[in-house]
């Protein structure tokens, strides 16, 4: 089990190919600590404690998305009280309401939102592609037709990094130009050439550099020597973090896994590692095996307000007729306030009256998603990370013969055998 | 369960503790006092752990059969009564027939049935029905099974007494069964006074209820939206007459603050608190003036900000009646006592809601926060409306009390009309 601590932006100069000025990021030591507490002897685990500028993370960590500057029907309190450290917001959806002029006045979306603790923010490219239909990639950026006044808006590096200093996150990602992971072909190549350049305005647009970090996003689709190329570049630049893009967008598993585990294998140790957009708990035990240290996703609270509660031996439909008259807590095994109160039966008849029922789920899938990572981070710390691995997979396989291929030997790929 | 009254005054209302209330005894509670409203024993978009952000929650919790029926067969099962079924713990459990808040359509009452409507819609209850309900549920009071359906205007006067008749037979054999049920032994009963809007029935009714072994009365058809208040004024105050001292009564579907103020004047006790609970819906926030421990002197000028703000909301809410005239329109609409955080000009306010409060939503959040929320349908602002709407509502009657014991009332009335006296 190895210990280190390295402090990130304190790195030596690369030189760059690139047209862009990357001194002004360079001159600047990054607000963000990494200090790595075990790795695992085995995979490519590690847990780390990242020193951000509200607080600090200890990883593997799960991000809740709290879209438009609230964690659907949570308060802070809530939040904070269920141990979650850091939480997302999107700036293409607060870019357009309050917007970024309101944010600031009311001390960014820290103050805005009254959260003391860490946030991340996207760079709103995301959503451009996924909600705005009439939207247009160029050079320049992404133009779109806002959705509230049909106004044509441009969504330039230099925007989405405008707006993200205005909300004053402690982590903003960089604009990249991001393709379905189905797509194939030249597009894939320009997309990742592209968000290369973008990271690039994104360093040189950053007005904060000394409190908020910017993170670098991997490109290159499902081709290995598209992203092997992109790893290559984006490395160079001293960013404080990097995340892995442009996946779990409905791609096979089998080349999920093995893009991440590429990125993984060349990304510098002594940086933090987020996969964006996974969130299911097999997904994030593999990944952490392979090496990711964060991980968000909307899945655990939007399936919560369908009245899916996740379990460690899957999910749990409140709704369904069979929970009517189950008097046990949603997990039995489970500390949340509502597992502690509450029956199955009791909030499968809440569900006919009340919104509350879908907070009450809410609550209990976050502290499902915290605590599924407290418990990897510990088994790794205790260096025993293969075996929380194969006891996981029992408990949420009913039998050996229903483990996802791809997990198998995305876990075999890191030296841990499931039988 | 007794009422000890500390001061009764015709005209400034009554004011008192009831003790003695529940299974153990061992809760009471002031009035005039509210209950505390919920959907299915959860006040609406509250967790408990959001609920008890609130410091001073009322000791009863109002749950109804129309949320309830539905689920009969679960709690029969269940065994342990609906306070156990919901996660609550320390609270009473009063069972009402309606919800004030979801008025449900007429014409379905028979001579022997009520009918209730849940989320799968029409359930039909006889009195065995009715109380084979309240043994699964367990309360420490219901309301007896009423024929609650003559609120409407122009209500026959063959009907209004067809109703009177009903209500008190349906009494009588909810006492029946209730005397003969060990599960029911130690819960209270509490007999529904209706009768219209035709005085010589409403004290027909009353006279006759307050016969029969009851310990409290529930004032029914008499709700917001169903007559003005000069009416239900005169038709309480001749209903009370009739009522014996040392017995609450509840009056249900009223809520709005001038038009509780009224009806303490002529003897209520006891409210639902489905009020704030529809400003919320709206999105609205509770935001009138109830101080009274201020220098009189002063008392024009007196909390400056929640004045001034309501001196805007009269330009925009033009539409809703001034100071206490009663509109017999739909309950969903704005009243003068509130705040619409949906209008943009709070889009930049970074104030609390209501300056001063206490309330979780005050002291961590601002009117532009929640306006953001509200026009974006986030469900965080039902959350905290519900916090701050329930913490001002609970504010106000502990003004009423204060009042009532102080001989304030008029000077209540006044700041929660925003009468100046210059």
């Amino acid at each position: 089990m190895a210990a280190a601590v390295v402090a990130c932006g304190a790195g030596t100069h690369h030189t760059s190919e690139s047209q862009m000025p990357l001194k002004k990021a360079l001159s600047a030591a990054s607000p963000l600590t990494l200090r790595i507490v075990a790795e695992c002897s085995v995979t490519k685990a590690r847990a780390c404690d990242l020193i951000l500028p509200h607080s600090a993370v200890s990883t593997p960590v799960f991000m809740p998305v709290g879209t438009q500057g609230t964690l659907k029907g949570i308060t802070v309190d809530q939040l904070e009280g269920l141990g979650c450290q850091i939480c997302l917001g999107n700036t293409y959806h607060l870019g357009m309401r309050p917007g970024p002029d309101l944010i600031t006045k009311a001390n960014g979306l820290h103050g805005f939102m009254n959260w003391g603790r860490n946030l991340l923010t996207d760079s709103g490219g995301f959503q451009m592609v996924s909600l705005v239909e009439l939207s247009e990639v160029t050079e320049e950026g992404v133009k779109f037709k806002s959705p509230y006044d049909d106004k044509e808006i441009l969504l330039s590096p230099e925007k989405s990094i405008s707006i993200q200093n205005s909300l004053g996150s402690d982590i903003m990602m960089q604009l990249d130009d991001v393709v379905s992971s189905t797509v194939t072909g030249p597009r894939v190549e320009e997309a990742m050439h592209r968000s290369i350049r973008w990271l690039d305005r994104c360093i040189a647009a950053n007005k904060n550099p000394n409190k908020q970090n910017l993170f670098a996003i991997i490109q290159g689709g499902l081709n290995a020597d598209l992203r092997k190329a992109c790893l290559d570049e984006m490395t160079r630049r001293d960013v404080p973090g990097f995340a892995i893009g442009g996946l779990s967008g409905g791609e096979e598993k089998d080349d999920f896994w093995r893009m991440v585990t590429l990125s993984t294998d060349h990304l510098p140790r002594e940086k933090p590692r987020y996969l964006m957009g996974v969130g299911y708990a097999v997904d994030l035990v593999v990944c952490v095996a392979l090496g990711c240290d964060m991980f968000d996703c909307v899945f655990p609270t939007r399936t919560a307000r369908f009245g899916s509660a996740l379990v460690p031996w899957g999910s749990l439909q409140v709704k369904h007729k069979q929970y009517a008259k189950d008097f046990q807590p949603i997990d039995p095994d489970c500390q949340c306030p509502t597992c502690k109160r509450h029956t199955r039966a009791y909030l499968h008849a809440l569900f006919k009256s009340d919104t509350a029922a879908m907070h009450h789920i809410t609550i209990h899938n976050i502290a499902y998603q915290l605590t599924l990572m407290r418990s990897v981070r510990q088994s790794i710390v205790e260096d025993r990370l293969p075996e929380f691995i194969r006891t996981f997979m029992k408990r949420m396989f009913p039998s050996r013969d229903q483990y996802p291929g791809w997990a198998v030997d995305a876990l075999a790929s890191v030296n841990v055998t499931v039988e | 369960m007794k009422l000890e009254l500390a001061r009764v005054v015709r005209g400034t209302g009554r004011l008192g503790v009831l003790r003695g209330l529940g299974r153990t005894a061992q809760h009471s509670l002031e009035v005039p006092g509210c209950l505390l409203y919920t959907h299915l024993g959860a006040v609406p978009h509250l967790t408990q752990d959001t609920l008890h952000t609130l410091s001073s929650l009322p000791s009863v919790t109002q749950v109804t059969l129309s949320n309830i029926a539905e689920h009969q067969e679960v709690l029969e099962e269940f065994k342990d009564g609906f306070r156990k079924f919901a996660g609550l713990h320390d609270t009473l459990l009063y069972c009402s027939l309606h919800d004030s808040a979801a008025p449900c359509p007429t014409g379905y009452t028979t001579n022997k049935t009520v009918s209730v409507w849940g989320s799968g819609g029409r359930i039909e209850l006889t009195v065995a029905k009715f109380m084979a309900l309240q043994k699964a549920v367990q309360p420490d009071w219901y309301q007896s099974m009423a024929d609650g359906e003559t609120w409407q205007n122009n209500t026959s006067r063959k009907r209004v007494r067809k109703s009177v008749d009903r209500t008190l037979a349906h009494l009588d054999e909810c006492l029946l069964a209730h005397q003969n049920s060990q599960e029911l032994e130690g819960v209270e009963v509490f007999g529904v006074v209706e009768g219209g809007d035709i005085p010589e029935e409403r004290v027909r009714s009353a006279r006759e209820t307050a016969k029969r072994p009851v310990a409290g009365f529930c004032l029914d058809g008499l709700q917001t939206g169903s007559m003005d208040q000069a009416l239900r004024t005169q038709l309480i105050a001749a209903v009370t007459k009739e009522l014996p001292e040392e017995k609450p009564r509840l009056l249900q579907g009223v809520g709005r603050p001038d038009e509780v103020l009224a009806c303490v004047e002529v003897g209520v006790d006891l409210f639902e608190s489905f009020f704030p609970f529809q400003v919320t819906e709206r999105g609205c926030a509770l935001c009138f003036s109830f101080n009274i421990s201020l220098d009189p002197e002063r008392a024009g000028r007196a909390l400056p900000a929640v004045l001034e703000l309501n001196e805007d909301e009269r330009d925009t809410a033009g539409e809703t009646q001034h100071n206490g005239d009663v509109s017999l329109d739909d309950q969903t609409r704005m009243t003068s006592f509130e705040m619409n955080l949906k209008d943009k000009r709070y889009h930049d306010d970074f104030r609390p809601l209501v300056e001063g409060c206490g309330c979780y939503c005050c002291k961590n959040h601002q009117r532009a926060y929640l306006h953001h929320l509200l026009v974006t349908n986030e469900l965080l602002a039902g959350v905290l409306l519900t916090i701050h709407n329930t913490a001002h509502y609970q504010g106000f009657f502990s003004a009423l009390r204060e009042a009532v014991a102080g001989d304030k009332l008029d000077i209540l009335r006044r700041r929660v009309l925003r009468e100046r006296k210059e």
